[in-house]
């Protein structure tokens, strides 16, 4: 009984569903601002493949840096700030979904690119109709995985102040409250899988062509 | 040589071209001239290696020639856009290419909305396609995937017909598919181009495709040198040197059936009754003819054989059941598809039909006459 008090829940019950939304937003920004900027560098490093080490160079770094250290690192220049913990989350994306755009459009099989020059698209057109579209599955795989991370990582921006179910986790630890580190825990796990699956549905509608074929 | 005649033009010309890749100290094509003319089906065949396929794709500008130059309708490939000139040439090649995520009639209209046609009449020159080609009307809504290896095919030659080009590139496009399905491309293709009259270039490295679907064919040897080029018949009557007599191969008696058709032949009636007809003139026929069955017709139409075993104590033909003929061939096809019904056929007869009509038998023995010799085919027959 001590262990865990459900009294505690339903009496905070609104201010858990507010960490959870802060949770989630955090976790979008970081993870559409991060599948813009990773879009960018793979279009350029698929384009130009000799940016492809340095783009993938740089990204592993920052994927490797321990975001303590990382966060620790900003708060001179950006301070306790969401901008704070939006560099650092959107930085741990950026590798994974590279890596797998780059890998997704060089998985386009040759002979629908033979067949794109052969009509006629212009390299642009090519790219945006046929291998992007194509790329897909592949580049979702990444953003999924890449927003999984995210929602784990946004726990600790919790120490920069910024709210999330981080913030259940670490009250809970200060004064051994057993109950709050479990909401906040138990929390972020869920919403892990919850956005699993969303975008997962996501990817199913966006790739009609990729459902196996009823006979 | 000249024709003024549209189909004696020259339609895509090359003159001295020549193609070296990158590092490499060998050309891949070496100075070659040749003349496609209007409306004819040129097949480029020879071994790998012999840079059939860069010669095809410099013809669309997806390999650009090292030197030589390259006229299409008149004028040089050079003059403008790769991709403009590639929106006015078929293209067709053996991984057919379709896009996977489109579905196929977004497929089939791939090029016409590249050139900006309207919605209306894309969908009207899709469903116009996929006629042409045999394809229902219901498969223009799957995604290929859902399709069969002949069927994309189809597909992708109704893509490259799509915005009715005058030339039509195709690299070995039915090498993909197993062979009963590539003879039945083929045949489609050539009936096809009775209609079209478009002017084709085929890459094959099967020496008999060529010899079916050209009207002329170009035997090139590694390095692009160009060994023999003729009518097909020319080419296996005359091969040019050894490396043509080799390449036609041991297999010319059988090639030289592909070029002669059924047609030719004075079919034999055989032991075939209308089923009005009484049982007893059945056996008689059977009996003139040495078979131990008969076939049946009515008003014409083949509907099958019996064994004569059967015919003993039937009243009427009518109400016997006849057994179907496995294959049937008609008058447009080659011998040597006569030669394969011949040999799938239990009575060692190839039945000639059209549209059900029955017009005939062929046997080995007329096989081996139309050619002139008997050792053609099976010689203990």
């Amino acid at each position: 009984m001590s262990f865990f008090n459900w009294e505690w829940v339903a009496r905070n019950w609104t201010t858990i569903l507010e960490r959870t939304w802060e949770h989630i937003f955090l976790t979008a920004v970081a993870v559409a601002v991060g599948t813009l900027i990773a879009m960018g560098l793979a279009v350029v490093a698929v384009r130009r493949r000799r940016w492809y080490g340095p783009i993938t160079s740089v990204t592993n770094i920052l994927y490797t840096i321990p975001s303590l250290a990382l966060f620790a690192f900003l708060v001179p220049f950006t301070g306790l700030s969401t901008l704070t913990s939006e560099i650092g989350l959107v930085g741990y994306t950026l590798l994974i979904i590279v890596r797998n755009t780059v890998a997704g459009v060089d998985g386009v099989s040759p002979g629908v690119r033979e067949a794109a020059d052969g009509m006629g698209f212009t390299p642009a057109r090519r790219f945006w109709k046929a291998e992007f579209p194509l790329a897909l599955p592949v580049i979702m795989a990444g953003i999924r995985i890449a927003a999984v991370t995210t929602v784990g990582l946004v726990t600790i921006t919790s120490i920069l102040g910024q709210g999330g179910l981080g913030y259940l986790i670490l009250a809970g630890m200060r004064s051994f409250f057993w109950t709050q580190i479990i909401i906040g825990t138990v929390g972020s796990v869920i919403l892990a899988v919850v956005i699993d699956v969303f975008l997962l549905r996501v990817e199913r509608l966006l790739t009609p062509w990729s459902r196996r074929v009823a006979r | 040589m000249e024709d003024s005649s549209p189909d004696g033009q020259s339609m895509i010309s090359l003159r001295e071209v020549s193609k070296t890749y990158g590092d490499s100290s060998s050309p891949a094509v070496a100075s070659l001239t040749l003349e496609v003319l209007r409306g004819e089906i040129v097949a480029l065949v020879g071994p790998s290696g012999c840079g059939k396929t860069t010669v095809l794709k410099m013809i669309n500008r997806l390999v650009e020639p090292t030197s030589g130059d390259i006229e299409v309708n008149g004028s040089s490939i050079r003059a403008g856009e790769p991709h403009l000139l590639r929106r006015e040439i078929g293209y067709v090649i053996q991984q057919v290419g379709l896009f996977p995520h489109w579905t196929v009639r977004r497929n089939i209209g791939t090029v016409p909305e590249l050139l900006g046609w309207p919605a209306e009449r894309i969908s009207e020159r899709t469903r116009e396609l996929a006629r042409l080609v045999g394809l229902e009307e219901s498969m223009l809504d799957r995604y290929p995937a859902a399709l069969s290896g002949g069927q994309q095919q189809r597909v992708g030659v109704a893509r490259a017909l799509a915005a009715d080009p005058p030339v039509l590139l195709m690299d070995e496009p039915f090498g993909a598919v197993d062979p009963i399905i590539r003879h039945r491309l083929q045949d489609e293709l050539l009936d096809l181009q009775k209609r079209l009259r478009k002017t084709i270039v085929f890459v094959t490295h099967d020496i008999e495709e060529a010899i079916r679907l050209g009207d002329r064919i170009v035997i090139l040897n590694v390095g692009g040198v160009l060994e023999q080029e003729g009518a097909p018949a020319e080419i296996l009557s005359r091969p040019a040197n050894r490396f043509v007599e080799d390449f036609i191969g041991s297999e010319r008696n059988l090639q030289r059936l592909a070029l002669r058709t059924v047609a030719e032949l004075r079919l034999k009636w055989g032991p075939v009754v209308e089923v009005s007809t009484t049982p007893r003139a059945a056996r008689q026929a059977a009996r003139r003819e040495g078979t131990d069955w008969v076939g049946l017709l009515s008003d014409g139409l083949l509907t099958g054989w019996i064994p004569v075993s059967e015919l003993g104590g039937a009243a009427s033909l009518l109400q016997m059941r006849p057994r179907p003929f496995g294959m049937t061939i008609g008058r447009s096809f080659s011998l040597r598809q006569a030669v394969d019904a011949l040999v799938a056929s239990r009575h060692e007869m190839a039945v000639v039909t059209e549209d059900g009509h029955y017009c005939g038998l062929v046997d080995f023995r007329m096989v081996s006459e139309a050619l002139g010799s008997g050792r053609a085919t099976e010689d203990g027959r």
